[in-house]
Protein backbone atom coordinates (compact mmCIF):
# COMPACT_ATOMS: atom_id res chain seq x y z
CA UNK A 1 0.00 0.00 0.00
CA UNK A 2 1.17 3.89 -0.75
CA UNK A 3 1.54 6.37 1.67
CA UNK A 4 -0.73 9.09 1.05
CA UNK A 5 2.02 11.48 2.93
CA UNK A 6 5.42 10.98 4.52
CA UNK A 7 8.24 12.96 6.08
CA UNK A 8 11.57 12.61 7.08
CA UNK A 9 13.29 14.24 10.06
CA UNK A 10 16.62 14.10 11.59
CA UNK A 11 17.93 15.90 14.35
CA UNK A 12 20.77 15.80 16.86
CA UNK A 13 20.36 13.88 19.92
CA UNK A 14 19.77 16.60 22.35
CA UNK A 15 16.97 15.81 25.23
CA UNK A 16 15.22 19.18 24.01
CA UNK A 17 14.54 17.43 21.07
CA UNK A 18 12.02 15.18 22.31
CA UNK A 19 9.62 17.88 22.80
CA UNK A 20 10.23 18.62 19.02
CA UNK A 21 10.12 15.39 17.61
CA UNK A 22 6.54 14.53 19.37
CA UNK A 23 4.84 17.74 18.14
CA UNK A 24 6.89 16.81 14.63
CA UNK A 25 4.90 13.46 14.70
CA UNK A 26 1.59 14.48 16.26
CA UNK A 27 1.53 17.68 13.70
CA UNK A 28 2.22 15.68 10.50
CA UNK A 29 -0.90 13.09 11.82
CA UNK A 30 -3.10 15.46 12.45
CA UNK A 31 -3.74 16.09 8.73
CA UNK A 32 -5.89 12.85 8.97
CA UNK A 33 -8.01 14.17 12.17
CA UNK A 34 -7.47 11.66 14.69
CA UNK A 35 -8.94 12.37 17.78
CA UNK A 36 -6.90 14.34 20.30
CA UNK A 37 -6.41 11.01 22.86
CA UNK A 38 -5.03 9.29 19.83
CA UNK A 39 -2.68 12.13 19.04
CA UNK A 40 -1.60 12.07 22.76
CA UNK A 41 -0.77 8.25 22.27
CA UNK A 42 1.32 9.75 19.00
CA UNK A 43 2.82 12.10 20.93
CA UNK A 44 3.94 9.56 24.23
CA UNK A 45 5.68 6.54 22.48
CA UNK A 46 7.22 8.83 20.05
CA UNK A 47 8.64 10.70 22.99
CA UNK A 48 10.06 7.46 24.40
CA UNK A 49 11.36 6.27 21.35
CA UNK A 50 13.40 9.25 20.81
CA UNK A 51 14.27 9.33 24.50
CA UNK A 52 15.60 6.04 24.51
CA UNK A 53 17.84 6.98 21.86
CA UNK A 54 19.67 9.77 23.80
CA UNK A 55 20.08 8.03 27.07
CA UNK A 56 20.77 4.53 25.42
CA UNK A 57 21.83 4.80 22.08
CA UNK A 58 24.10 7.65 22.11
CA UNK A 59 24.84 7.69 25.99
CA UNK A 60 24.20 11.79 25.74
CA UNK A 61 26.80 11.70 23.18
CA UNK A 62 26.10 13.54 19.77
CA UNK A 63 24.51 11.78 17.66
CA UNK A 64 21.64 11.66 14.68
CA UNK A 65 18.40 10.32 14.96
CA UNK A 66 15.85 10.06 11.88
CA UNK A 67 12.32 10.15 12.19
CA UNK A 68 10.11 8.82 9.19
CA UNK A 69 6.46 9.03 9.41
CA UNK A 70 3.85 7.70 6.96
CA UNK A 71 0.63 8.37 6.84
CA UNK A 72 -2.27 5.87 5.19
CA UNK A 73 -6.30 6.79 5.54
CA UNK A 74 -6.72 5.73 8.82
CA UNK A 75 -3.35 4.67 10.34
CA UNK A 76 0.21 6.44 10.29
CA UNK A 77 3.78 4.99 10.28
CA UNK A 78 6.50 5.62 12.45
CA UNK A 79 10.01 4.41 12.01
CA UNK A 80 12.95 5.93 14.60
CA UNK A 81 15.95 5.24 13.89
CA UNK A 82 19.63 6.10 15.78
CA UNK A 83 23.21 4.86 14.78
CA UNK A 84 24.37 4.48 18.54
CA UNK A 85 25.57 1.39 20.59
CA UNK A 86 22.50 -1.06 19.64
CA UNK A 87 20.65 -3.31 22.14
CA UNK A 88 21.88 -6.44 22.80
CA UNK A 89 19.33 -8.56 24.48
CA UNK A 90 15.98 -6.94 22.80
CA UNK A 91 13.53 -9.46 24.65
CA UNK A 92 14.83 -8.32 27.88
CA UNK A 93 15.24 -4.61 27.07
CA UNK A 94 11.72 -4.72 26.06
CA UNK A 95 10.47 -5.96 29.81
CA UNK A 96 8.38 -4.15 31.60
CA UNK A 97 10.60 -2.31 34.33
CA UNK A 98 13.76 -3.42 33.15
CA UNK A 99 16.12 -0.41 32.83
CA UNK A 100 19.91 -0.92 31.88
CA UNK A 101 20.37 2.36 33.87
CA UNK A 102 18.62 2.28 37.54
CA UNK A 103 21.19 5.12 38.95
CA UNK A 104 19.11 7.72 36.72
CA UNK A 105 15.62 6.98 37.89
CA UNK A 106 14.09 5.75 34.80
CA UNK A 107 11.35 3.78 35.07
CA UNK A 108 12.03 0.91 32.66
CA UNK A 109 8.55 1.36 31.00
CA UNK A 110 9.95 3.08 27.46
CA UNK A 111 8.90 -0.15 25.26
CA UNK A 112 5.40 -0.96 27.77
CA UNK A 113 4.15 2.53 27.31
CA UNK A 114 4.74 2.17 23.51
CA UNK A 115 3.67 -1.02 22.98
CA UNK A 116 0.29 0.30 24.77
CA UNK A 117 0.06 3.21 22.90
CA UNK A 118 0.71 2.34 19.81
CA UNK A 119 -0.63 -0.88 17.66
CA UNK A 120 2.42 -2.04 16.39
CA UNK A 121 5.65 -2.34 17.88
CA UNK A 122 8.70 -3.90 16.32
CA UNK A 123 12.23 -3.01 17.44
CA UNK A 124 15.24 -4.31 15.23
CA UNK A 125 18.81 -3.47 16.33
CA UNK A 126 22.59 -4.46 15.63
CA UNK A 127 25.13 -4.05 18.41
CA UNK A 128 27.65 -1.56 17.46
CA UNK A 129 25.53 -0.12 14.54
CA UNK A 130 22.16 0.92 16.24
CA UNK A 131 18.19 0.45 16.53
CA UNK A 132 15.48 1.02 14.36
CA UNK A 133 11.89 1.07 16.18
CA UNK A 134 9.09 0.82 14.07
CA UNK A 135 5.41 1.14 15.32
CA UNK A 136 2.04 1.90 13.63
CA UNK A 137 -0.74 3.71 15.21
CA UNK A 138 -4.65 2.94 14.03
CA UNK A 139 -7.17 5.95 14.40
CA UNK A 140 -9.78 4.30 15.04
CA UNK A 141 -12.14 7.37 15.24
CA UNK A 142 -11.05 7.32 11.35
CA UNK A 143 -13.02 4.23 11.02
CA UNK A 144 -15.69 4.82 12.98
CA UNK A 145 -16.47 7.95 10.75
CA UNK A 146 -16.60 5.81 7.48
CA UNK A 147 -18.70 3.75 9.50
CA UNK A 148 -21.38 6.42 9.73
CA UNK A 149 -21.53 6.82 6.49
CA UNK B 1 7.78 24.25 32.40
CA UNK B 2 7.45 25.04 35.92
CA UNK B 3 7.35 23.61 39.56
CA UNK B 4 4.63 25.73 42.05
CA UNK B 5 4.75 25.36 45.54
CA UNK B 6 2.15 25.22 48.16
CA UNK B 7 2.07 24.35 51.61
CA UNK B 8 -1.08 23.26 54.23
CA UNK B 9 0.38 22.11 57.63
CA UNK B 10 2.92 19.69 57.05
CA UNK B 11 1.61 19.10 53.69
CA UNK B 12 4.02 19.94 50.39
CA UNK B 13 2.01 19.95 47.18
CA UNK B 14 4.35 20.18 43.95
CA UNK B 15 1.83 21.22 40.90
CA UNK B 16 3.91 20.17 37.54
CA UNK B 17 3.27 22.97 35.15
CA UNK B 18 3.96 22.34 31.59
CA UNK B 19 5.35 19.08 29.84
CA UNK B 20 6.97 16.44 31.75
CA UNK B 21 9.77 14.50 29.68
CA UNK B 22 13.57 13.11 30.68
CA UNK B 23 14.23 16.49 29.35
CA UNK B 24 11.90 18.43 31.86
CA UNK B 25 12.36 15.71 34.46
CA UNK B 26 15.58 16.86 36.38
CA UNK B 27 15.00 20.04 36.51
CA UNK B 28 11.52 18.66 38.39
CA UNK B 29 13.41 16.18 40.53
CA UNK B 30 15.94 18.88 41.80
CA UNK B 31 12.82 21.40 42.55
CA UNK B 32 11.00 19.11 44.49
CA UNK B 33 13.97 17.39 46.30
CA UNK B 34 14.94 21.09 47.51
CA UNK B 35 11.72 21.89 48.91
CA UNK B 36 11.22 18.50 50.52
CA UNK B 37 14.26 18.16 52.86
CA UNK B 38 12.61 21.36 54.33
CA UNK B 39 11.83 20.97 58.15
CA UNK B 40 8.17 21.95 57.28
CA UNK B 41 7.42 19.23 54.76
CA UNK B 42 6.29 15.25 55.73
CA UNK B 43 3.85 14.47 53.09
CA UNK B 44 3.60 15.34 49.49
CA UNK B 45 0.70 16.19 46.88
CA UNK B 46 2.35 15.69 43.35
CA UNK B 47 -0.64 17.85 41.00
CA UNK B 48 -0.60 16.81 37.27
CA UNK B 49 -3.76 18.08 36.96
CA UNK B 50 -1.78 21.49 35.11
CA UNK B 51 0.71 18.91 33.22
CA UNK B 52 0.07 18.95 29.63
CA UNK B 53 2.38 15.94 28.62
CA UNK B 54 3.90 13.36 30.65
CA UNK B 55 5.61 9.69 29.30
CA UNK B 56 7.35 7.33 31.65
CA UNK B 57 10.00 9.99 32.74
CA UNK B 58 7.44 10.76 34.59
CA UNK B 59 7.22 7.55 36.24
CA UNK B 60 10.49 7.66 37.42
CA UNK B 61 10.15 11.49 38.66
CA UNK B 62 7.13 9.90 40.71
CA UNK B 63 8.57 6.86 42.12
CA UNK B 64 11.97 8.55 43.43
CA UNK B 65 10.16 11.69 45.23
CA UNK B 66 7.84 8.50 46.65
CA UNK B 67 11.10 7.03 48.28
CA UNK B 68 12.65 10.26 49.21
CA UNK B 69 9.18 10.72 51.42
CA UNK B 70 9.33 7.45 52.67
CA UNK B 71 12.25 7.30 54.17
CA UNK B 72 10.86 10.00 56.89
CA UNK B 73 7.45 8.30 57.28
CA UNK B 74 5.76 10.47 54.52
CA UNK B 75 3.07 10.19 52.47
CA UNK B 76 2.89 11.03 48.61
CA UNK B 77 -0.35 11.05 46.84
CA UNK B 78 -1.00 12.19 43.39
CA UNK B 79 -3.55 14.43 41.49
CA UNK B 80 -4.50 13.67 37.69
CA UNK B 81 -7.20 14.55 35.53
CA UNK B 82 -5.98 13.84 32.32
CA UNK B 83 -6.62 10.49 30.38
CA UNK B 84 -3.17 10.30 28.76
CA UNK B 85 -1.61 11.10 32.33
CA UNK B 86 -3.78 8.86 34.25
CA UNK B 87 -2.79 6.08 31.77
CA UNK B 88 1.07 6.11 32.54
CA UNK B 89 0.35 6.21 35.91
CA UNK B 90 -1.64 3.50 36.14
CA UNK B 91 0.12 1.42 33.84
CA UNK B 92 3.45 1.71 35.78
CA UNK B 93 1.36 0.29 39.05
CA UNK B 94 2.11 3.13 40.75
CA UNK B 95 -1.70 3.21 41.89
CA UNK B 96 -1.03 -0.01 44.00
CA UNK B 97 1.21 2.02 46.66
CA UNK B 98 0.50 5.62 45.95
CA UNK B 99 -3.24 7.01 45.80
CA UNK B 100 -4.44 8.73 42.82
CA UNK B 101 -7.35 11.74 43.03
CA UNK B 102 -8.87 13.80 40.05
CA UNK B 103 -7.90 17.27 41.89
CA UNK B 104 -5.62 18.66 44.37
CA UNK B 105 -7.95 19.38 46.91
CA UNK B 106 -9.08 16.02 47.24
CA UNK B 107 -5.19 14.58 47.42
CA UNK B 108 -4.64 17.09 50.10
CA UNK B 109 -7.86 16.41 52.06
CA UNK B 110 -7.19 12.68 51.79
CA UNK B 111 -3.87 13.47 53.91
CA UNK B 112 -5.20 15.74 56.36
CA UNK B 113 -7.99 12.76 57.58
CA UNK B 114 -5.18 10.38 58.09
CA UNK B 115 -3.51 12.55 60.81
Amino acid sequence: MQPINEMRLEFLSKSSNESFARVVAASFASQLDPTVEELADVKTAVSEAVTNCIIHAYENTSGIITMVCRLYEDSMEIEITDYGKGIEDIKLAMQPLYTSKPELERSGMGFTVMESFMDVLKVTSEPGKGTTVFMVKKFKSLNNKDDSK
Amino acid sequence: MRVKFSSKGNILTAKIIGELDHHTAEYIREKIDAEIVKASTKHLVLDFTDTTFMDSSGIGVIMGRYKNISKFNGKTVLSANKKQIIKIIEMAGITNIIPLFKNPQDAVDSLLSND
